[in-house]
């Protein structure tokens, strides 16, 4: 399956976007001993009983599923830090916090393999559904923002999955817009404070290619 | 990006470069190319090394079966190794799908020059066998004047019937360091600030 064929090959599937948070370092807690291991990805280990170790995140799972170790949740994944950027998030409805890249995927790993791992899991879980509603809600407003005028979108700290999943959309909207936009001047309302979806505006549209 | 005095790497520059391994590269590879609508320049001592990697490592795995080391170590040394075997044959499939959708465009213009050898050969061969099926099929049945797959009728000054690749077309980049105020269009009013 390295190789789709699907035609439209600039879009990322979910797997491969898991295949890409898996890189993604945490901590470990090995029950047993083990040697370094010399991988062409990086050297990891060695292991040592109740020694905490960073690895990869593919590699803490395969050693979780095998009875080898107990993972570290990371920091960002407790009740007391989501809650903080939940209410965080409700309160700024023009930006988005601060969260790791693949805070989606890492937390969908760690729920299906190391449950009994992270403390409080079910109100960890029902925190980043939230968050990721809150946040999902906010690009769809900055959608609506997008016109014939728009030459760039910045969106800043979305995270990979949120980005994968409006990729689709969000360019083929940008292009239909380029190819379609009005040349008469669109009066638009005043610019944005602050750092939502910021929607940079073009003048009136210029041929920069001769099609 | 070097960020700050203007000649000659950082520490942090030169940290960060020496972290960078193939995996890494060659993931970074995948990924532009991927969201790119035009092939890339092909990376090819970056291939290289990779498939030197992957294959010192199937012989590693091979000898660890052999010697009965604990199969446990084994299968993270086989999925560390099917990892950046799919990197590598994603990036390379993604490629050749790229060639064979623009295939006369990429045979005529400076873009040729980004495929590798064998590329270059799957290109050709690819283009021959479709020009061919063309001409056989439809093209020679038409009238005189019409029957080129490169134009649409010998009245056409150009090549118009050569399909490029969209690009106009809008992709997301990440930046990965700020990068500061960059102008968006040509009266420097529109501008972006990328952060990191």
């Amino acid at each position: 399956m390295a190789g789709q064929s699907d035609p439209d090959f600039s879009v990322f599937s979910a797997a491969e976007m898991e295949f890409l948070a898996e890189d993604e370092m945490i901590e470990i807690v090995p029950n047993m001993r083990m040697e370094e291991l010399n991988l062409i990805s990086g050297d990891y280990g060695p292991f040592l009983p109740r020694i905490a170790t960073e690895v990869p995140l593919w590699l803490a799972v395969a050693l979780k599923k095998r009875g080898k170790c107990s993972i570290l949740p990371p920091k960002w994944m407790s009740v007391e830090r989501l809650t903080q950027v939940l209410e965080a998030e409700r309160d700024s409805p023009k930006e988005f916090q601060q969260l790791p890249f693949h805070y989606v995927e890492i937390s969908r790993l760690l729920f299906d393999h190391a449950r009994d791992d992270i403390p409080d899991i079910y109100m960890v879980r029902s925190l980043i559904e939230d968050i990721r509603n809150v946040r999902f809600h906010k690009v769809e407003s900055g959608l609506e923002t997008i016109s014939a005028r728009t030459h760039a979108v910045k969106l800043k700290n979305l995270s990979a999955m949120e980005v994968n999943i409006v990729r689709p959309f969000v360019v083929r909207t940008l292009q239909a817009f380029y190819k379609h936009d009005s040349p008469e001047l669109i009066q638009q309302p005043a610019q944005m404070s602050g750092r939502r979806p910021q929607v940079a505006d073009r003048g009136p549209r210029r041929d920069l290619r001769r099609r | 990006m070097a960020s700050g005095s203007g000649s000659g790497l950082s520490m942090e520059d030169f940290e960060s470069l020496m972290k960078t391994s193939d995996v890494e590269l060659l993931k970074k590879a995948w990924r532009n190319e991927k969201a790119a609508p035009e092939i890339l320049q092909f990376q090819s001592s970056l291939v290289q090394r990779s498939q030197e990697q992957i294959q010192l490592m199937e012989e590693t795995i091979e000898d660890f079966t052999r010697s009965g080391l604990d199969p446990l170590i084994v299968s993270v040394y086989q999925m560390d190794l099917d990892r950046t075997q799919y990197l590598l044959r994603s990036y390379l499939r993604i490629r050749l799908q790229k060639i064979e959708k623009d295939m006369i465009h990429i045979s005529k213009t400076d873009i040729w020059n980004r495929l590798s050898q064998q590329e270059q050969k799957f290109a050709k061969k690819s283009y021959e066998n479709m020009k061919k099926y063309l001409d056989e099929s439809v093209l020679s049945k038409f009238p005189i004047g019409y029957q080129s797959n490169l134009k649409q009728s010998n009245a056409s000054e150009e090549d118009d019937m050569v399909p490029e690749p969209n690009l106009d077309t809008f992709v997301f980049c990440k930046s990965e360091s700020s990068i500061g105020s960059i102008p968006l269009d040509d009266s420097g009013d529109e501008i972006v600030d990328l952060v990191a």
